[in-house]
């Protein structure tokens, strides 16, 4: 398809064949938002975007899956219950669980999603100032050995935009322990706890590293001029660290 | 036609945010009587014909599935409701 220039030309990673062979697909659903910015930052980060349909029975081949933000069918019922029932997503679930294990990033209602789909723990219930929320968001990288966050420094903060009104992540104590103990958090609010998150919890990972949901969106800032403070890219490191694991940089 | 009601809540020690926001309102319309609110949901399954007991079995097993998120919901109640008069 053509691309209609929007906001301007890309200003990411330079053509490299390399990159380009990584194929990343971005699924749609009824009522999602944010997958044209998911193509755009997979494109800005050099690698090739691929649409998917929540309809569709195979996922194309692609090496890696990113389940975009919105209200996918309204937020009815409770946020992404009725989307984790697409075809789609049995492929998804059942990729992410075998050996190959495809890296799948759930981001906002991506992330609820996955928690509906018990590829990750807990769920996400309203926000307890009850608001919806959009500011620009300070978060701490707690893990950097998942397929999605390796190329960040252990510790290091990054500000990416958060915009929900279900973000508050819940488990029980048991589960926030284990999370805890086993390093399964990956990303931590940094300063007010937004959304009144358990443990400031923004986003977590699946044990084997290769499924993370977080409720922030990092494809919101992948290029400068249009990214948090008018410059940030920090969520940059989210789809370079999955070109890592693709093409075995880490 | 005979309707099957499902009635689903937010599990006891999960915080319910809307119900503490209703809590909050109720005193001013003069409604003092009330120290808490917790907010669910109820779902009519509509049944053409009888309701069996697979039907009713259905029911429960999409109560569970889908009607309900486990992490967070207990289903509280399934129960036939006669046809309305």
């Amino acid at each position: 398809m053509t691309e209609t220039p929007l906001i301007g030309s890309y200003q990411g990673a330079p053509a490299d064949s390399r990159l380009a062979g990584a194929r990343i697909g971005v699924v749609t659903f009824p009522g999602t938002l944010d997958d044209r910015d998911a193509i755009r930052a997979v494109r800005v980060s050099g690698a090739t975007a691929v649409e998917l349909w929540h309809g569709d029975t195979s996922l194309d081949g692609v090496d890696a899956v990113i389940i975009p933000g919105g209200f996918s069918y309204g937020d009815y019922l409770r946020a992404g219950a009725i989307s984790r029932f697409a075809p789609l997503m049995t492929e998804i679930v059942k990729a992410a669980n075998s050996d190959a294990r495809l890296p799948v990033l759930g981001i906002c209602n991506g992330f609820q999603i996955l928690t509906e789909a018990h590829l990750l723990p807990g769920s996400m219930i309203k926000n307890d100032h009850l608001k919806f929320l959009c500011r620009d968001q300070v978060l701490r990288v707690e893990n950097n050995t998942s397929a999605w966050t390796n190329a960040y420094q252990p510790g290091a903060e990054i500000t990416v935009p958060l915009k929900n009104q279900d973000g508050q992540y819940i488990a029980d104590e048991k589960t926030l322990d284990a999370l805890e103990a086993e390093g399964r958090v990956a990303f931590r609010y940094v300063g007010a706890n937004p959304n009144g998150s358990r443990r400031n919890i923004a986003g977590i990972a699946n044990a084997a590293g290769n499924v993370v949901g977080l409720m922030p969106h990092p494809e919101h800032a992948v290029e400068a001029g249009y990214g948090p403070g008018h410059t940030g890219t920090d969520g940059r490191g989210f789809f370079t660290s999955v070109l890592n694991t693709l093409l075995g940089g880490k | 036609m005979p309707r099957i009601v499902v009635d689903v809540m937010l599990k006891p020690e999960i915080l319910d945010p809307q119900g503490k926001a209703i809590v909050g309102a109720l005193p001013r319309l003069g409604f003092t009587a009330f120290s808490g609110v917790r907010q669910g949901k109820r779902f009519e399954l509509t049944v053409d014909g009888e309701v069996t007991d697979e039907i009713l079995a259905q029911a429960r097993e999409a109560a569970e599935t889908m009607l309900s998120n486990p992490v967070i919901e207990d289903v509280v109640n399934v129960e036939v409701v006669a046809d309305r008069a």
